[in-house]
């Protein structure tokens, strides 16, 4: 191979990336940058960008509004940054843009000059007029090694990943041995972001040193986990790290067949995709010829129907190759039986993108972030009670405590942190005595969790952790292939013993019963999915016992939330006579005035929705919960006035 | 090859590349199984009944999925083993019909004869029983299926090749709600599901039987 070929074609590519970049920053007028990936359409980053638009042309203003992915910032989407050179202002990020804001903006802004600093997140660069979001705690204490890119570039172009230096670690690669690659991946310590953690590294050995011609690499974009988004945002915001981290690996292990295996879930990301390899393709990045040299590589898009199961790489495969998808047996582990028995490496999205920038910066700048067993940083899509949710990457060893308070703002409204389920439902629930376990795999694993693709659930006080697990193992359950007995019908069993405690139907001797069983359905299993799935029961009756123990003995649910062991009431002392701001949102006539013209509950109708209790206003605060039902005070419909006729 | 092992206080000489299991049951040490099948190249692991305890391993594996190349000792009568292989049972007996009686596999039943190995009876210890519905299947023209005989070893399924050389039977649904089902068509000339009966005979539970005319 001609390493001179090779650099030439790169800088090629590089000076057209430049030279574009180059054109649209000097172009005149502002930029208006959106976020568009499924989180900010979801927001109607949509209708943001058609007010842009219609406002710029009604006002002849210059301007250029473009697509980038998502910058994590989920809870203020629609986000958009504004670059208004002429306004004299540094880049500024401005989050839950409506139509109406950015038709505001759009005058008062980028006519007007005035970038209405009440409605600002923060300036994108340092500068001396607005702060910088990147002093926040959010910006600081995150570290972006996967995410780098993501919300500044548009993703389906893929000259703005060139000019971000993009493919410049493939191309450094062509140039080395496919075993020197290995070695420094191994070097850098990098574990599989996928859930288990398995060194890539020796991974990508065993398939390069596996006896065969035809060799596989896929990447695994199945994300089946709920509440989990990582995988798709980037896929949405930055296909071609990924897909730049897929030639590597292919190249590293010989292969020549690629699959990037998505679930039809995501018909962003898969049409984002194949814009992408349509564009590597036509940049001579993929095909016979892979930037000049004598590696071929194809690339191509496999979209799974949605079953949680087929993320678990045996499954994966028989899917692919037309078979109910249904795990088997490992070993042989694919890296030596996969595909076709082929060789095959499955690696994560999040694993893949992570290749490059480690070709790039060197093992030893990767092995400085994150902990010496787990080295570089952890994804995780952060839901649930809490302030700002959102995607977030943070160097591993970074305490629960510290991304669920600092980076992510803590509980909302003045309630008590409970608990945090990490890893979905392969994972474990963590009580407040865990706040201050590091993020590792080897940690979160002695207590019990999972790293698991990277899903963290926070719960506040108004939480019920049987609840939870029942939510989890329903879960599960639903998605178990049913291929093994212990995963098939001890699930099944779980799911009802969790279901009758949630109930008040369930004994002390059922919570013998889920620890019997669940510690059974964990070593008896065949696949990952049942050895997991009772974590969450595992996890929560160690360290929850007071609510599973009181929904046993009490018949109460401590989280106020199982709705057959809890009852809303109006505490007559704070309820305003005269208020009627209850009657009209409730959905079955279930209020009553009390003869001194209060509002009382019928327990008879009530159906337990809380409706009253949001819009009960909070000057009076009113409605309140309680566990058992039978704690509410008795308060008596008055007889009904005689109909006049 | 020929490599020596030791199964309990045993020792036999078994061909390298073979199936723990297969060598257990060839040299008369029964070990309870049902998804096994001596002719498929590798067995679906899935009724998860065959543990046994590897000296080395902290933990019961299960002797289908283990290929014999090199010495060593096995224990297929531990605590742990037990344990694992009457918590199975019982979980296949808490989604399945017991009356014996009725059916046609009584005595010659997979399940009748583990629980008699086991020393346990035909109960579901502490779970309660969970059936399916419908008790029976009959969408296929000549099979009438039981799914609360079924204990899905999918044997039956591996041992259809009537249908142009492919099986006409898959698992459908998933998680508890799984069956086992016939698809394709069955016109009576193409088909010879009546003649054939390689399912109804592999069944160890007596769960596909061919209907009555
Ligand atoms: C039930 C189950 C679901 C899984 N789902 C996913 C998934 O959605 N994405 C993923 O990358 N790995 C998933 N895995 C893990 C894969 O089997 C495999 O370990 C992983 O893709 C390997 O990639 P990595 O080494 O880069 O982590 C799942 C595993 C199990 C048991
Ligand atoms: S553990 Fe569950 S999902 Fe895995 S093979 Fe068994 S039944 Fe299927």
């Amino acid at each position: 191979m001609n390493n001179g070929t090779l650099r030439q074609r790169y800088q090629k590519l590089k000076a057209e990336a430049d030279r574009r970049r180059k054109a649209s920053e000097e172009a005149p007028g502002a930029k208006i940058r959106i976020g568009m990936a499924t989180c900010g359409i979801a927001a109607g980053a949509l209708e943001t960008k058609a007010a842009f638009e219609k406002e710029i042309a009604a006002r002849g203003i210059q301007a250029q509004v473009q697509t980038v992915g998502c910058n994590g910032h989920c809870y203020a989407e629609p986000c958009v940054v504004i670059d208004h050179p002429d306004s004299g202002f540094p880049p500024i990020l401005y989050p839950e843009v409506s139509p109406g804001k950015a038709t505001m903006l759009a005058k008062l802004f980028l006519q007007g000059f005035d970038p209405r600093l009440e409605h600002i997140l923060g300036a994108t660069v340092e500068n001396d007029m607005i702060p910088a979001v990147a002093d926040f705690p959010r910006f600081h204490l995150e570290k972006r090694v996967i995410t780098q890119k993501c919300g500044k570039i548009d993703p389906e172009d893929i000259y703005a990943y060139i000019a971000e230096g993009g493919y410049a670690a493939l191309t450094d690669c062509l140039q080395q041995r496919p075993e020197e690659i290995i070695a420094e991946i191994k070097a850098a310590g990098l574990r599989g972001r996928g859930g288990a953690g398995y060194p890539t590294g020796n991974k990508w050995e065993l398939a390069r040193g596996a006896a065969g011609s035809e060799k596989f690499v896929i990447c695994n974009a199945d994300e089946g986990d709920p509440g989990a988004y990582m995988d798709r945002t980037l896929l949405e915001s930055n296909p071609h790290q990924v897909i730049e981290g897929l030639i590597i690996c292919a190249y590293s292990v010989g292969a020549a067949k690629c699959l990037i295996y998505v679930r039809s879930e995501y018909p962003l990301a898969v049409r984002i995709i194949r814009t992408a390899l349509g564009q590597a393709s036509d940049a001579g990045i993929l095909g016979e010829s892979v930037l000049g040299s004598d590696f071929a590589v194809e690339v191509e898009v496999f979209e799974g129907s949605g079953a949680f199961v087929c993320g678990e790489e045996t499954a994966l495969i028989r899917s692919i190759e037309g078979h109910r998808g249904m795990p088997k047996h490992r070993p042989p582990y694919p890296a030596l039986a996969g595909l076709w028995g082929c060789p095959t490496v499955i690696n994560n999205v999040k694993t893949l993108a992570t290749i490059p920038p480690i070709v790039t910066n060197g093992a030893d700048w990767f092995r400085q972030i994150g902990t010496q067993n787990s080295p570089g940083t952890a994804v995780f899509s952060v839901v649930g009670n809490v302030t700002h949710p959102g995607l977030v990457e943070i160097p591993m060893g970074t305490t629960l405590r510290s991304l669920i308070f600092d980076v992510c703002g803590g509980i909302p409204g003045k309630k008590a942190f409970k608990a945090v389920q990490i890893g979905g439902p392969s994972g474990g629930c963590l009580s407040e005595a865990f706040l201050d376990t590091p993020i590792d795999f080897d940690s979160l694993t002695k207590a019990g969790a999972m790293m698991g693709s990277g899903g963290l659930v926070i719960m506040d006080e108004e939480n019920c952790l049987v609840d939870v697990s029942r939510y989890f193992l329903e879960f599960t359950q639903k998605e178990s292939c049913g291929k093994c007995t212990f995963c098939r019908i001890g699930t099944h069993h779980l799911l009802e013993i969790l279901g009758r405690l949630t109930t008040g139907d369930g004994s002390m001797e059922d919570l013998d019963l889920l620890q019997g069983l669940s510690e059974d359905i964990k070593a008896g299993s065949l696949c990952g999915l049942g050895k997991t799935a009772p974590n969450p029961v595992l996890t929560s009756l160690r360290y929850f016992a007071e609510d599973y123990r009181a929904h046993a003995q009490e018949k109460r649910c401590p989280g106020l939330t199982c709705r057959a062991l809890m009852t809303y009431y109006i505490d007559l002392a704070k309820c305003a006579v005269g208020c009627e701001a209850c009657v009209g949102v409730c959905p079955v006539e279930a209020i009553f005035t009390t003869s001194n013209r209060k509002k009382g509950i019928d327990q008879e109708k009530c159906v337990k929705c809380g409706e009253c209790r949001v819009v009960c206003p909070p000057e009076y605060d009113a409605v309140e919960k309680v566990s058992p039902p039978g704690l509410a005070p008795l308060v008596e419909r008055p007889a009904e006035p005689r109909k006049q006729n | 090859m020929m490599i020596s092992l030791t199964i309990d206080d045993r020792q036999i000489q078994v061909a390298g590349g073979t199936s723990l299991l297969k060598a257990c049951l060839d040299s008369g040490i029964y070990i309870p199984h049902i998804c096994f099948m001596e002719e498929s190249d590798r067995s679906p692991a899935s009724c998860r009944l065959c543990w046994v305890e590897i000296e080395g391993h902290s933990w019961p594996v299960t002797a289908c999925t283990v290929t014999i190349d090199h010495p060593i000792a096995v224990k297929t009568d531990t605590p742990a083993v037990r344990h694992l292989q009457r918590s199975a049972l019982q979980l296949l007996l808490s989604v399945h019909r017991v009356e014996c009686k009725k059916c046609p596999a009584n005595r010659q039943c997979v399940l009748q004869n583990i629980a008699r190995f086991l020393e346990v009876g035909l109960k579901p210890g502490r779970l309660q029983r969970r059936l399916k519905e419908p008790d029976v299947d009959g969408s296929h023209p000549y099979l009438d299926h039981y799914p609360n005989r079924c204990v899905l070893c999918g044997k039956c399924i591996r041992v259809c090749r009537n249908h142009d050389n492919r099986t006409a039977l898959t698992f459908a649904g998933r998680g508890f709600h799984t069956v086992i089902r016939s698809f394709g068509r069955f016109d009576s000339d193409t088909v010879a599901c009546d003649s054939c009966r390689a399912c109804v005979e592999i069944c160890p539970v007596g769960a596909l039987v061919i209907r009555e005319a």
